[in-house]
């Protein structure tokens, strides 16, 4: 019998390596610990009812599980068979508990690829990965396949990077192949910097052999003997598997020299950011693993001609190397049979925002996004109205209710005015504004511009300023035509893929959601509620008692009025901060 | 600012760490990281010692920590204070989580409390955003907040 335990950055911080050690100690309190085994898992997805308990291999899986839960669990399942009920998931459409995360709503649709072994197997232990067929990949590769032969393989299969811009993989890897030089470089993008997406993060944490052995077959395949992963330093848990991982494959002869008596050399090493989104593009990470401030540069030339230390260097991100293993092991043409025409294979999004199940999904190209938010994700949370939801993050826009059961691919989401970046899916309902939104993508674009080229150095900052003069009730209709324009600029101007993409959540909010624009602009109105300058706090003289509380609390002693009598808020000293509402026991204060 | 003089053994200690990267300019950033998890930040004088230890100019090294997020200049306060502002903790409330720090404190974003206790700081998603909002306090994680779970958590390191 096993016990895994979600051991994801998500579930860690709900204390699972406390469930897990309650868990050891539990079973070693009833002799049972060489009979069961308690394994810490990457991340099963299902982030909003972690901390998640696995028993195999009946399949249970328990949700919200606590540190005392443990001896619970160990008592009543383990010893006596039967399932601890109120830790099973709850369905909540018939109130029904669920033990098998098969017929759970959210894990219906998914289909795992590139997270086939997160959450099941004990990501520090090669041999767990090896036993799910891990490394015969490469053992097939080396010992049976030419590397003209593997990357014949991967381009068949129509695999498209999933960092963002969809490139085909294959075709990078031969182009690669074919610039000769005496050293050539592999290198792994795992810089996820795009806010409320966290895919790449839960395949290192758990499944790091994927990557390893993706990138030795990616060496082999185009000539080259060393491999780098440019990591965020943001990402401690990740790192440290990694390490863990690159040292047993050394121990087990999977790099190093001589891989598998091939004759054929590779070793991995990690390089770290530290902390700017830009070196997510590819020659900006180029240059920061060179140790220089991460500004990228025009392109050509390209990496795979000249890319680190002017080298041949192939750049591919986390989640496209999670798929290379298992399309060498099951063939191109299982790959290509799933997905639509152009974008094969599945996508690993991160569900996030105001929906019920937040967490990591994996599912099958061409999937809709009804069946996403609705099936998936449980619907908008608190029963409210589906208002967009934004891909592609600060270089992608909204999508809204019109574009619900449009299949989702690369070239779909491209043509409704967004785009798949790494996979990030916020989801919003009617409490966000989408002036707002647009102005916090762009707050995140001028802060991480690295300010190499003007359009977007100066672009960004303007566009960002007429939002902002938009959101504080100061803008005009003619503001409206500066954004596109200005935008259009931006996007045909800028040097690299970030400014190029920029202006995008602006132009795909004011497409969708143009009336409201018009209602900040003519009616001074805000109908989430977010902008503040556009809100009035009024105290009802009626309900209000004049107890103080909201006058004593003010920070700027906007609110006025004698003791038990009715107070009043001075509209122009007022800075909107709500301390007043929070204060007042009587509801005497509202948002107009 | 005023000079600060760095001590010998400090001096030494950085010597160490960049002979431990061969001296290199190509390991700049993660002699960079080693220095300022020694120290915690990296005041100028620390940043003349890498340049030289190195071999690039001072310009070079201010250039890169200035560029980088993760470098910092200024001294964090003993609980360094991050609040998650991704796309995910955004739209679940995390810029009124960060008033009411800003309010309890009585410093701003980037800012140390006078008594050196805590620092205040925003950063891009942590990937906890089953649990948004998202606050980081060293390395703690503290998820689902709301405005007015913050006095207790402050309470917590006081």
């Amino acid at each position: 019998m096993h016990l895994l335990i979600c051991g994801g950055t998500g579930c860690s911080a709900s204390k699972s390596q406390e469930i897990a050690d309650n868990l050891k100690i539990t079973l070693k309190d009833k002799g049972l610990e060489n009979e069961v085994q308690v394994i810490l898992t990457g991340c099963f997805g299902f982030c909003e009812k972690g901390p998640i308990v696995k028993i195999m291999p009946d399949n249970t899986f328990y949700t919200e599980v606590k540190p005392e839960d443990a001896r619970e669990i160990i008592e009543e399942h383990v010893i006596k068979g039967r399932k601890v009920t109120r830790l099973l998931y709850s369905d909540p459409e018939n109130d029904q508990r669920v033990a098998d995360s098969k017929h759970m709503g959210f894990y219906k649709k998914q289909m795992r690829i590139a997270l086939r072994n997160c959450g099941f197997i004990d990501p520090q232990n090669i041999e767990e990965y090896i036993g799910e067929d891990g490394y015969a990949a490469l053992a097939k590769c080396l010992g049976e396949m030419t590397p003209e032969q593997v990357i014949n393989e991967i381009k068949l299969s129509g695999l498209r990077g999933r960092g963002g811009g969809g490139f085909p993989t294959g075709l990078k890897w031969e182009i690669a192949s074919k610039n000769h030089a005496d050293q050539k470089y592999v290198v792994c993008n795992a810089d996820e910097g795009d806010p409320g997406a966290f895919m790449d993060r839960s395949i290192l944490e758990g499944d790091p052999h994927s990557v390893l052995e993706a990138m030795t077959i990616n060496g082999y395949a185009i000539g080259a003997t060393k491999g780098l992963i440019y990591i965020r330093a943001e990402y401690p848990l990740a790192i440290q598997r990694l390490l863990t991982a690159i040292d047993q494959s050394r121990e087990y002869g999977l790099l190093g020299e001589d891989i598998l008596g091939s004759g054929f050399n590779f070793d991995i090493e990690l390089r770290y950011g530290a902390g700017a989104f830009v070196c997510g593009e590819e020659t900006a990470l180029i240059h920061s693993m060179e140790g220089k401030r991460g500004e990228p540069t025009f392109k050509p030339p390209f990496p795979a001609q000249s890319g680190y230390n002017n080298k041949p260097t192939n750049v591919n991100n986390v989640e496209t190397y999670a798929n290379v293993p298992i399309i060498i092991n099951k063939g191109a043409a299982w790959f290509s049979s799933i997905g639509t025409e152009k974008s094969k294979g599945t996508k690993v999004f991160a569900l996030a925002g105001q929906i019920n199940n937040v967490g990591l999904i994996e599912v099958p190209m061409g999937i809709t996004l009804r069946e996403v938010i609705y099936e998936i994700g449980g619907g908008i949370k608190g029963g409210k109205e589906f208002k967009a939801v934004q891909t592609g993050g600060p270089s992608g826009g909204c999508l809204t209710k019109k574009h619900l059961d449009t299949p989702i691919d690369y070239d779909n989401l491209i043509a409704a005015g967004s785009m798949m970046g790494s996979g990030g899916m916020v989801v919003m309902d009617e409490t966000s504004c989408m002036v707002a939104i647009a102005k916090f993508y762009l707050e995140f674009t001028v802060e991480e511009s690295c300010g190499k080229c003007s359009p977007c150095r100066i672009g960004n900052k303007r566009l960002y300023e007429i939002l902002e003069k938009i959101t504080k009730g100061n803008g005009t209709m003619e503001d409206l035509d500066n954004l596109r324009n200005l935008a259009g600029v931006i996007k045909d101007t800028a040097l690299c893929g970030l400014g190029q993409t920029s202006p995008n959540p602006v132009l795909s909010t004011i497409d969708n959601f143009y009336d409201e624009y018009v209602e900040h602009i003519k009616d001074k109105k805000c109908r989430a509620g977010v902008c503040k300058s556009l809100m009035r706090y009024i105290i009802d003289p009626e309900q209000c008692v004049g107890c103080t509380a909201c006058a004593r609390n003010c920070p700027v002693n906007a609110i006025k009025g004698e003791k038990k009598l009715p107070h009043l808020i001075n509209q122009e000293l007022c800075i909107k901060c709500g301390a007043c509402i929070e204060r007042c026991k009587f509801g005497a204060i509202s948002i107009q | 600012m005023a000079k600060i003089k760095l001590s010998e053994s400090k001096i030494n200690k950085i010597k160490e760490i960049c002979a431990s990267f061969g001296n290199k300019p190509g390991e700049a950033i993660n002699v960079l990281h080693k220095v300022q998890g020694e120290f915690g930040y990296l005041p100028a004088e620390v940043q003349e010692v890498i340049a030289k230890q190195i071999n690039v100019s001072v310009a070079q090294i201010y250039g890169i920590v200035t560029f980088y997020s993760f470098f910092t200049m200024t001294p964090k306060g003993d609980h360094p204070i991050s609040v998650c502002m991704g796309t995910a903790c955004y739209v679940r409330g995390a810029e009124k989580v960060l008033d009411e720090f800003k309010r309890e404190l009585k410093i701003g974003i980037g800012e140390t409390t006078p008594d050196g206790k805590f620092s205040l700081n925003c950063l891009r998603c942590v990937g906890a955003c089953g649990l948004a909002p998202v606050v980081l306090i060293g390395e703690k994680v503290y998820g689902r907040l709301t405005p007015d779970g913050v006095k207790d958590i402050i309470k917590e390191y006081n």
